[in-house]
């Protein structure tokens, strides 16, 4: 056989670069760790049970904009009936609904969407109060 | 059936009479029918221009108060402001009314202007992606911003001016946000949608509710009680640019 060496070690380069993800994720820290959600504490109830909203969360929030934008439909149901929040109606929003609970976006929604690399673009122009902290008041008048 | 020459023309003549004129002496006939679907509302707003003529400080806490809650970039550059509602002389504002006599106090003095909320829009007819559209039920021409590809047909077609475009991010030039409000983002068209989040709710417009003395008012203008419309009917009021035939609903009384 020719080049016998030559060979060995390109096919060691090639399994090597080959199988970079693996061996990258095993050294790095975080590499591979599933996303480590907080779910809020004090709130038990969603719109929708959880494996749907894992899978689809983002074909809901579509409708309700929908609903909200094009026909004026604001308040949320379930089954039929009134959701309440605080016993509140909620409307159908991702900030003043999705977010009273879940009101921490580092530790909710970034997780998964990083893990999956999907960047949404709702936090384009829908602000968290995280990202608008100067002037959010909970009652939602501006000062 | 034999027919002559004198009934075919008499036959004719009645056909061709029945069809020029048949239909408006159905209309009357039928009596007159009211346009407007029950419960269908045209909201509109009355700015008593005489009152803020008294009190222009006003105008600055309305635009203060419209801008500060949705979100509203305050930029210093007038060729990429972005405004929903802002002060401009009255005689730009009415161009066709100025003349040289006009008192100067009128002729200087800034007036508040904001989307007209045209009843024939040609910001709608232009739009390719139905992203801006007159909503059936109360007349507002609303926008959705998810839908905006920011081609500025509407801008070109309002001649109002009363569209601006996010020619960079407006989150960079926005000194306070608020999360009850969503932001835009570089590439859209935005204005004034008459507060439809406060109105849904029953709540005026920020900028009505930031007038104390009823310098602008709000109203439905297919409700014969409403306050608006009494007003409208014992003063006289002018609007911007009635000419163009877009039906603007906001009403500027002098």
């Amino acid at each position: 056989m020719y080049d016998f060496g030559k060979i060995i070690i390109g096919i060691f380069i090639f399994i090597l670069v080959f199988s970079s993800p693996i061996w990258t994720n095993w050294l790095s820290q975080n590499g591979g760790k599933a996303p480590d959600i907080k779910l809020p504490a004090n709130y038990k109830e969603c719109v929708a049970d959880k494996d749907y909203m894992k899978a689809y969360h983002m074909d809901l929030l579509n409708q309700w904009r929908d609903k909200v934008v094009r026909q004026d439909i604001r308040l949320l149901t379930k089954n039929g009936k009134p959701f309440m929040i605080d016993g509140q109606r909620a409307e159908m929003s991702l900030t003043k609904t999705c977010m009273r609970c879940h009101d921490n976006k580092t530790e909710f929604c970034d997780q998964c969407h990083n893990y999956m690399d999907v960047v949404p673009y709702c936090w384009d122009c829908h602000l968290d109060k995280y990202s608008a902290p100067e002037n959010v008041v909970p009652n939602g008048e501006v000062k | 059936m034999k027919i002559n020459r004198r009934k075919f023309l008499t036959l004719a003549g009645a056909a061709a009479a029945f069809g020029i004129a048949g239909k408006p002496t159905y209309n009357i006939l039928a009596g007159e029918k009211v346009k407007s679907k029950a419960g269908v509302k045209r909201f509109a707003m009355v700015i008593n221009l005489k009152k803020l003529m008294e009190n222009p400080q006003i105008m600055d806490a309305c635009i203060d108060a419209c801008h500060k809650a949705h979100n509203v970039p305050n930029i210093d550059n007038a060729k990429k402001e972005v405004k929903w509602i802002w002060k401009e002389k009255f005689h730009h504002a009415f161009l066709e009314q100025d003349n040289y006599h006009l008192p100067a106090k009128v002729r200087n003095h800034p007036v508040l202007l904001l989307c007209n909320h045209c009843d024939n829009p040609p910001c709608v007819n232009v739009c390719p992606t139905k992203a801006t559209w007159k909503r059936d039920e109360d007349g507002i021409v609303m926008m959705d911003w998810h839908r905006c590809i920011g081609c500025r047909y509407c801008m070109a077609a309002c001649p109002y001016g009363s569209r601006s475009f996010n020619w960079k991010d407006p989150r960079l030039a926005l000194k306070e946000k608020t999360s009850e409000f969503p932001t835009r983002m570089k590439g859209v068209v935005e204005k004034c949608t008459f507060c439809d989040e406060r109105i849904v709710k029953g709540k005026l417009p920020h900028c009505v509710e930031a007038c104390k003395n009823g310098e602008i008012m709000f109203g439905d203008l297919n409700d014969r009680n409403s306050e608006i419309r009494q007003i409208l009917k014992d003063t006289y009021s002018i609007r911007r640019k009635p000419e163009l035939g877009t039906q603007p609903e906001i009403y500027y009384i002098i």
